[in-house]
């Protein structure tokens, strides 16, 4: 059951996303990602028979909690994985390639050209020691191989394509001289210079403030429309996912729970998870004076409980939870969950 | 009653200019605020970085000396107050800060970081401070034994739970939250948010709630104060201000925060331009570069914060001068 693909997402209330329907762009097939002891004792389960399926022009959330695995998802994606992890199964067909098996180097053509990379902190991803010029130009010369003053010429009109006012005289400054929106920018800019089919931004705008964020989250907007880009947002914001996103994915303890469009998910959420998460968001307009708190914590991921990971916190376990790991079942509307009440409510709807 | 007022507090810093430093230039980072804490109720404090937010929150605690202006407390004006009677207040106030992770000594086991204010403050043996350790880490939800282990020891939730406990160590009247759930994740939010209310509600304490994630401010407070470049623009009952903000910059704020619901309709307004520095304010109102209705007395006069229906509200729109435009 949890080996069959999903089906495209066709339903989808998001006219941005019609244009991407047809081949998936990337797709990924029970993949497993785990981080082993140097002795070889310890085995933490990070990312744990994922499947998922990313169209081109789509934008794909995927929402957790710290230790949920949506990081090591992304590092496994464009293999820059720490030296302690270890891919165990599964493919990662990008374009019609599986990158599990290609070799370090030519990651290095895929790396930044086909998938690039947004990071947190954008004082972290940025060379203090580098101007700005030097590093958007970078990328393009490498991959390109173009000649200075081309790729120069290139990282001004990136700056101006991400909104930095008067390039000119920013490409000759510092990563200290810029703000952290501006900052963020650049490295947006970077992201987009090799024109990638597929940008993975890990929490982008965490450190950025509200109306800085939202100024950036159109910029993404409108890049991803004038180039085509897929997106893969990493975030534990359910806000970014309502405001951005088309599918969602929420994992939890190493393992996608429930996939599909957001609305459908935000509209009715299947796994109690999901329903406990949405639940836990204070909203602008409620009135309620107490959240619904999900009791307790995730579990370790090194020794993961038997059956259900979510189990020990589930509003609505039962016996089977304990005992047995349910599958992901595919439901209509190109969904899929990962509970057991699944199995009695929707059978119908079980593929 | 008013646990607490502030009445045209100003906090200034000295700022070295250039390499050198040879010119010295003011960052007015707190610049002639007033508001009030009501007892037992919350006042959440919203607005982006250098707004003055956590100047405000370090005045109140003491930890900053004001440049101007005064801060009440039970109706006492601090500057009046002798070593011992600033003693008291140090003990009445008390802070959660927003990361557990840093707050908490990792040396220390949990029954010292709670019991610290304590003995510090308070000549109790150290059965009776053994008592109320346990009865603190009750009240926070947390199992008796975690007073012997270590801070490593528990998760990001449960640290902040070990923060309040210690907070709440001296039975305080007002406790300032700075950011206390942002580095929390989502699902243990709701549980600390919850915790705080409750806490609220069984000890008559009042809050002073610093947040950039607006809907928790909405949710947990009475009053809101939203800050911008130092200057209060908009103050009022929390309900009423979220529902209907009347301040451009209160309207854009509000906009701009994610949606709870993907099918949620908003007119989203974007502004343009950055935060200006604070060392160099704007003129007049110093939200007029980036306001979408500014006008020609905005960056001429300063507005002051003057009755709108229920709140105030520092805007010439609001004002009978800016209505006549």
């Amino acid at each position: 059951m949890s080996n069959s693909t999903l089906s495209s997402v066709s339903s989808n209330p998001r006219p941005r996303a019609v244009a991407a329907a047809g081949q998936p762009l990337l797709e990924i097939n029970n993949f497993s990602t785990h981080y082993v002891s140097a002795q070889g004792t310890r085995v933490v389960r990070a990312v744990d028979d994922v499947t998922l399926r990313v169209n081109a022009g789509e934008t794909v959330g995927i929402v957790g909690e710290s230790g949920s695995g949506k990081s090591t998802l992304a590092l496994s994606i464009l293999r820059v994985l720490p030296t302690a992890a270890r891919i165990v199964s599964g493919q990662l067909w990008f374009e019609g390639e599986d990158l599990v098996r290609k070799s370090d180097a030519e990651m290095q053509d895929v790396r930044g050209k086909r998938i690039a990379m947004i990071l947190q902190d954008p004082m972290a991803s940025l060379n203090p020691l580098f101007t700005i010029g030097n590093q958007v130009a970078e990328p393009i010369r490498v991959h390109e191989g173009a000649d200075r003053s081309t790729a120069w010429r290139r990282a001004r009109d990136l700056l101006k394509a991400v909104r930095i006012p008067s390039p000119e005289t920013r490409v000759r400054q510092f990563p200290h001289e810029m703000s952290g929106g501006m900052r963020q920018r650049i490295v947006g800019a970077i992201g987009i210079s090799c024109e990638p089919r597929l940008l993975i931004a890990d929490e982008p705008t965490t450190s950025l403030d509200l109306t800085i964020q939202a100024q950036y989250l159109n910029l993404l907007r409108e890049l991803q429309r004038e180039h085509g880009l897929a997106l893969i947002f990493i975030t534990h914001n359910l806000g970014i996912v309502a405001k951005m996103c088309d599918k969602l994915v929420v994992m939890y303890a190493g393992r996608v729970v429930e996939s599909g469009p957001v609305s459908q998910i935000f509209n009715t959420p299947t796994h109690p998870y999901t329903k406990a998460l949405l639940n836990a968001i204070p909203r602008m307009s409620d009135r309620r004076q107490r959240l619904t708190a999900i009791e307790g914590q995730p579990p370790d991921l090194a020794a993961l409980p038997r059956g259900c990971a979510f189990a020990a916190r589930c509003p609505e376990v039962f016996d089977r939870c304990r005992k047995e790991t349910p599958p992901e079942f595919n439901l209509d509307g190109g969904r899929t969950t990962r509970c057991w009440l699944t199995t009695a409510a929707t059978q119908s709807g079980a593929a | 009653m008013n646990v607490l007022e502030a009445d045209g507090l100003t906090k200034h810093f000295s700022a070295r200019r250039g390499l050198l430093g040879g010119s010295r230039g003011v960052v007015r980072a707190v610049d002639d605020i007033s508001f009030a804490i009501e007892n037992g109720r919350t006042l959440g404090v919203v607005g982006e970085s250098g707004c003055g937010k956590t100047t405000t929150a370090k005045l109140v605690l003491g930890l900053e000396e004001p440049t101007g202006g005064s801060i009440r407390f039970q109706g006492k004006d601090l500057r009046s107050l002798d070593p011992l009677g600033r003693k008291q207040y140090r003990k009445s106030v008390q802070a959660v800060f927003q990361d557990p992770y840093a707050s908490l000594s990792p040396r220390m086991r949990i029954s010292d970081i709670i019991s610290e204010p304590l003995t510090t403050n308070e000549t109790v043996t150290s059965a009776d401070a053994r008592k109320r350790v346990l009865k603190l880490l009750d009240l926070v939800g947390l199992p008796a034994r975690s007073a012997d282990l270590f801070p490593h020891e528990f998760s990001g939730g449960q640290r902040q739970r070990i923060a309040i406990a210690r907070a709440l160590a001296l039975s305080p009247k007002l406790v300032v939250l700075d950011e206390p759930v942002s580095a929390l994740d989502v699902s243990i939010r709701a549980q600390i948010l919850n915790l705080l209310r409750d806490l609220q509600e069984e000890m008559g304490l009042s809050y002073l709630f610093i947040a950039h994630d607006l809907a928790a401010v909405a949710h947990m407070s009475h009053a809101i104060v939203v800050m911008y470049l130092g200057k209060i623009v908009e103050m009022g009952d929390a309900q009423s201000l979220v529902r209907a903000p009347k301040h451009p910059y209160t309207a854009a704020l509000f906009s701009a925060a994610l949606p709870s619901h993907p099918d949620e309709q908003r007119d989203e307004i974007v502004l343009s331009g950055e935060v200006p520095s604070p060392l160099n304010p704007p003129s007049g109102c110093r939200f007029h570069p980036r306001c979408p209705s500014a006008m020609t007395i905005c960056s001429q006069r300063e507005p002051e914060l003057l009755n709108a229906d229920d709140r105030l509200v520092a805007c010439h729109l609001f004002s009978a001068g800016g209505n006549a435009n």
